[in-house]
């Protein structure tokens, strides 16, 4: 029934695909609403999540188990409904305690939520050590006071790192029993010489990583699945693909934990059915509806201070959709469409996090279909496959935001992002902090001239960096060797190659902060205003200077140069297991944590203000519409940010056109003209601001409502106060 | 000479989706002679000041922006742009060159010599008519609209396409309240308060070049701008209309539209 190839004799999914996969030209006229069943299941979830809303944000914890994929007994939402079954416990939206990265974390949850540690887990936790404690270990006097200050800021020290993919294809397309063997094969040829410390690693590796398996199996079993063989249709393909997912989000709470590019690949089971007359349309979307509520209602245990920082309990399940082959042919399918039509089937959300994988070449109607998502949920982001397939080829995806990995082929070790606006600051105060006046970049001579000269503030700052990358990326492979040491990922690791390539995913924050900052040093006259302990409090500003997003090559030269430097930079230095350094521009929603711990800057910004979103202009200063801080934002090179750049945009839906149909396609051009110029990635949110503002004050007519942030979508309501006045103030485009 | 021609820009909105067809950039110049008393950028009225462009200069900048408005193109707007008619000539031909659709904004004041020139040299004219009551025009604006419709006849002579633009304002160019101040509720309320509106859209029938009718609503975003520039502001008092009475314009007009096809 497929076409056989590579894939039948080794694991090749993307071979299989690629044989095998149907593209789709058509429109969304095809599509079928949501079943009886679809809407009576999740108006049951509606009403658990507004229970969950009541409660503080937590439904319901079970403190006593520590979850491993087959620690709780199957659970269901309503079982005779549910087309798609299996639940991280045994009830929907309660959460399981994952102590393995942090037990100190698990211990602040609980209490956060008035539960109490399990003295059994306690003591477990006596004579096994985690992750977070492993790393406090080995950090160094100079590590500690980096993150307490926030120059390094968001380290996945004491918690999950994410970030990881597992091929969760593999599953439905060979068995877990294929998988264990080629596994064993594996092992079986790491016999070398020496036994390095490579060697040993990679050995124990495996070992975990064919027990995992085994226990996914066991676990599919008590929901009554044999999923040691291949899926024979398309319900269980999407059964045997999920029960993977759930096995990897019941041992791992990551930060991100993304599911990859499966859309186009399900589709090859479901044309399967409609070429046989087997299923129709409503009962493929049904299957589809009832996979992605799944998905929606995954839940990791988490503490206030991690929600600051990561609002509105993320889980970044991102699906990757679209994109062109590497034959040419794009990868539409009529799944991309399916996946998509959720949003309309059973409402907006925030997960999973849907992502198109935007060319100029994927086919119109599909470009005008998702504009029409975006306009009417806000839910969908895009990024440039244009940029990626060139350095991915055509089986990548997204992991959290922003991140491109091979499926199966490649991971990252999340290293969250470094503060450079503190780093500027730094430069100018002699590596004391703005805020304490500790000493922690290392001592040099604060700059003490009147005005802030340019070039001596670059050549400084070019120092301070210098340190900076080098102290990020040890304290990065402090953190991963201790990762992979004590809360290792065997299950999605499991669904990897035995070769893996990895990169160290650094990121920076405050873009926009140092550009402007620099810009106002170069173009108009700064002169610091000095405390008592001679630390640069504040500035004073005389004269306009070119402002980053409005397309000015004079600073957005700056911006692009800033990024290449750090790069440069982190470029210099080992990572463990031989990664490759890259960065990232984003900044989740911790952009108003960020402005928090970060005093004045040269640019005007004053202490406390909130930086803005990954790779966008300042609030407000972007004066020259929309296309212009796009260009401003494009001119920002991959090559030196290649785990991504992110930009959020906000229109009114009455800015974008007059009809429906206008809207649609000015938003499809507008796309095309971004990714055209070499943008990577973009959240669009149409939106009126008087919706949000009504549903600041009446959170209870808006359960769904969905915005999208730097790199993710949330449910706006959930998010704190002051992230939502933060949401409200960016800049709308709006020219009257 | 074109180096030599200087225009004067109130400013530059990259992204416009409402003056004209698909994906704009929009020039606004600076300095107008109308006072209209609904309008939203007052700060473009002042003839003086602006920042100074050559045509190869701006044309320069609107190409950077090419891939984003080549199914679109570019919309000269103002303040009243024909009051640089040479200027808006100059950069619309230099634009031609290039390719681009180029739209221009006018309450069509200008309609004689080098500023006909300009405006038949666009694609498309956005005309503002102020109101359909020649009185009433010079009241809300200072002047009448004779010069609008002139522009109009122009146009559809050579039969090159206009779009109309017409704000709604509420007790002058549309009424939603009896002359006691009580709020009109019904359509039949709203149609016989409103023939001239209604006179008005029927009289586009006659010009087969218009082939759009943006209906306005007023809306009172602006008014911070007065403030800012010491200018009273004479609608304050004025309502934004309801969203029912905008439906049921919205309707006449696509009902009359109809008898035209």
């Amino acid at each position: 029934m497929f076409v056989p190839g590579k894939w039948s004799e080794d694991i090749c999914v993307r071979d299989f695909i690629n044989k095998n996969y149907t593209p789709y030209d058509g429109d969304e006229s095809f599509l079928a609403g949501p079943t009886q069943a679809t809407t009576d299941l999740w108006n049951q979830i509606l009403e658990l999540r507004k229970k969950e809303k009541e409660n503080g944000g937590v439904l319901d914890i079970d403190e006593h188990t520590i979850s491993t994929i087959t620690s709780h007994a199957p659970g269901y939402i309503d079982k005779d409904k549910e087309k798609i079954v299996g639940l991280q416990t045994d009830a929907p939206l309660k959460r399981a305690i994952m102590p393995f990265g942090g037990i100190r974390m698990v211990r602040s949850s609980l209490d956060a939520y008035a539960r109490e540690m399990d003295p059994e887990v306690e003591r477990v936790f006596q004579y096994r050590k985690t992750h977070n404690d492993g790393v406090f270990d080995a950090y160094t006097p100079e590590m500690q006071r980096a993150r307490h200050c926030g120059i390094l800021t968001g380290l996945p020290d004491a918690y999950g790192r994410g970030r990881i993919i597992g091929d969760y294809r593999r599953i439905p397309l060979y068995g877990t029993a294929f998988l264990i063997a080629q596994k064993r094969k594996a092992k079986d040829q790491i016999l070398p010489d020496v036994m390095d410390v490579e060697t040993i690693q990679q050995r124990e590796e495996i070992s975990e990583q064919v027990k995992s398996l085994y226990e996914l199996t066991k676990m599919a079993q008590s929901y009554g699945f044999d999923i040691s063989r291949a899926a024979r249709n398309f319900t269980e393909a999407v059964q045997w693909l999920y029960f993977g997912y759930l096995g990897v989000v019941k041992e791992q709470n990551g930060a991100a934990m993304s599911l990859g590019r499966v859309s186009t690949f399900l589709d090859i089971y479901a044309e399967e059915e409609l070429k046989n007359g087997t299923m129709t349309e409503s009962e493929i979307q049904e299957v589809v509806d009832h996979f992605i509520m799944k998905l929606r209602i995954v839940r990791f245990l988490r503490t206030p201070a991690y929600d600051e920082l990561f609002s509105g309990d993320p889980t970044w399940i991102t699906e990757s959709i679209g994109g062109i082959g590497l034959d040419g042919r794009h990868m539409v399918t009529k799944m991309s469409y399916r996946f998509l039509h959720t949003l309309e089937n059973i409402g907006s959300a925030p997960e999973p996090n849907m992502t198109i994988l935007w060319s100029p070449n994927l086919p119109e109607n599909f470009k005008k279909y998702c504009a029409k998502i975006s306009i009417n949920t806000s839910s969908i982001q895009y990024e440039s496959d244009e940029l990626m397939r060139e350095k991915f080829g055509d089986d990548y995806a997204i992991a959290c935001c922003v991140s491109a990995m091979r499926v199966g082929k490649q991971m990252q070790f999340f290293g969250a992002r470094a503060n450079l606006a503190k780093a500027l600051l730094y430069s100018i105060n002699g590596g004391r902090d703005e805020k304490s006046g500790d000493q922690v970049g290392p001592v040099r001579n604060p700059i003490t001239s009147e005005y802030l000269d340019y070039d001596e503030v670059m050549a400084r700052f070019d120092e301070t960096c210098a340190w900076l990358s080098k102290l990020y990326i040890n304290t990065l492979n402090v953190i991963h060797y201790m990762h992979d040491k004590y809360c290792y990922e065997r299950l999605e690791m499991a669904l990897h190659d035995e070769k893996i390539d990895r990169t160290m995913a650094c990121g920076l924050s405050g873009l926009s902060v140092i550009a402007d900052s620099l810009s106002a040093i170069k173009y108009a006259k700064v002169k610091p205003i000095r405390n008592e302990l001679g630390l640069a409090v504040d500035f004073e500003i005389t004269g306009d200077y070119p402002q980053y997003g409005n397309d000015n090559p004079k600073v957005d030269r700056i911006a692009a140069e800033v990024v290449r430097k750090f790069m440069k930079h982190l470029s210099k230095h080992k990572c463990y297991r031989n990664a490759r350094p890259t960065q990232s521009i984003l900044t989740i929603t911790s952009n108003v944590v960020y402005g928090k711990k970060t005093g004045s800057t040269p640019d005007g910004r004053k202490a406390g203000e909130p930086f803005a979103p990954g790779a966008n202009p300042m609030h407000g200063r972007d004066r020259s519409g929309a296309v212009a801080s796009m260009r401003s934002v494009a001119n920002l090179q991959y090559d030196y940010s290649e785990d991504g750049i992110s930009y959020t945009f906000s229109i009114l839906p009455s800015t974008l056109g007059k009809t429906e149909e206008e809207q649609k396609t000015n938003l499809y051009n507008l796309l095309d003209g971004y990714f055209n110029d070499g943008g990577h990635h973009i959240n669009v949110n149409v939106i009126l601001r008087k919706t949000l503002l009504d549903a600041m004050d009446h959170p209870e007519k808006y359960p769904q409502l969905t915005i999208r942030v730097s790199g993710y979508a949330v449910n706006f309501t959930t998010l704190t106060h002051e992230q939502q006045l933060e949401v409200v103030r960016r800049t709308v485009h709006s020219k009257m | 000479m074109e180096n030599r021609l200087k225009g004067y820009v109130h400013s530059l909105e990259t992204l416009g989706a409402v003056d004209g067809p698909g994906l704009r950039f929009v020039v606004f110049l600076q300095g107008c002679p109308l006072r209209c008393k609904f309008c939203h950028n007052p700060d473009t009225w002042r003839f003086e000041g602006g920042e100074e462009y050559t045509v190869k200069e701006l044309v320069q900048k609107i190409l950077r922006y090419r891939t984003y408005i080549s199914s679109g193109g570019v919309t000269i707007s103002g303040g009243e742009p024909l009051r640089q008619a040479e200027f808006v000539l100059a950069l619309t031909r230099a634009l031609h060159e290039e390719g681009l659709h180029v739209a221009i904004d006018t309450s069509g004041i200008y309609n004689e010599g080098t500023a006909l020139e300009a405006a038949m040299e666009a694609d498309l004219i956005l005309l503002d008519i102020k109101s359909f009551d020649r009185d009433k025009a010079e009241k809300l604006t200072g002047f009448t609209t004779d010069h609008a419709w002139a522009l109009l006849e122009a146009r559809q002579k050579e039969n090159k396409p206009v779009w109309i633009r017409h704000v709604m304002v509420p007790g002058i160019t549309l009424i939603d309240k009896d002359p006691s101040g009580k709020a009109l509720t019904s359509e039949e309320e709203w149609r016989s308060a409103n023939q001239e509106l209604i006179g008005g859209m029927r009289r586009m029938n006659d010009y087969s070049c218009i082939e759009r009718i943006d209906l306005l609503p007023f809306h009172k975003m602006g008014e911070y701008k007065y403030e800012e520039l010491h200018f009273p502001y004479e609608l304050k008092d004025t309502n934004e209309p309801s969203e029912e009475v905008i439906e049921w314009a919205e309707n006449a007009l696509k009902e009359i539209r109809a008898d035209q096809a």
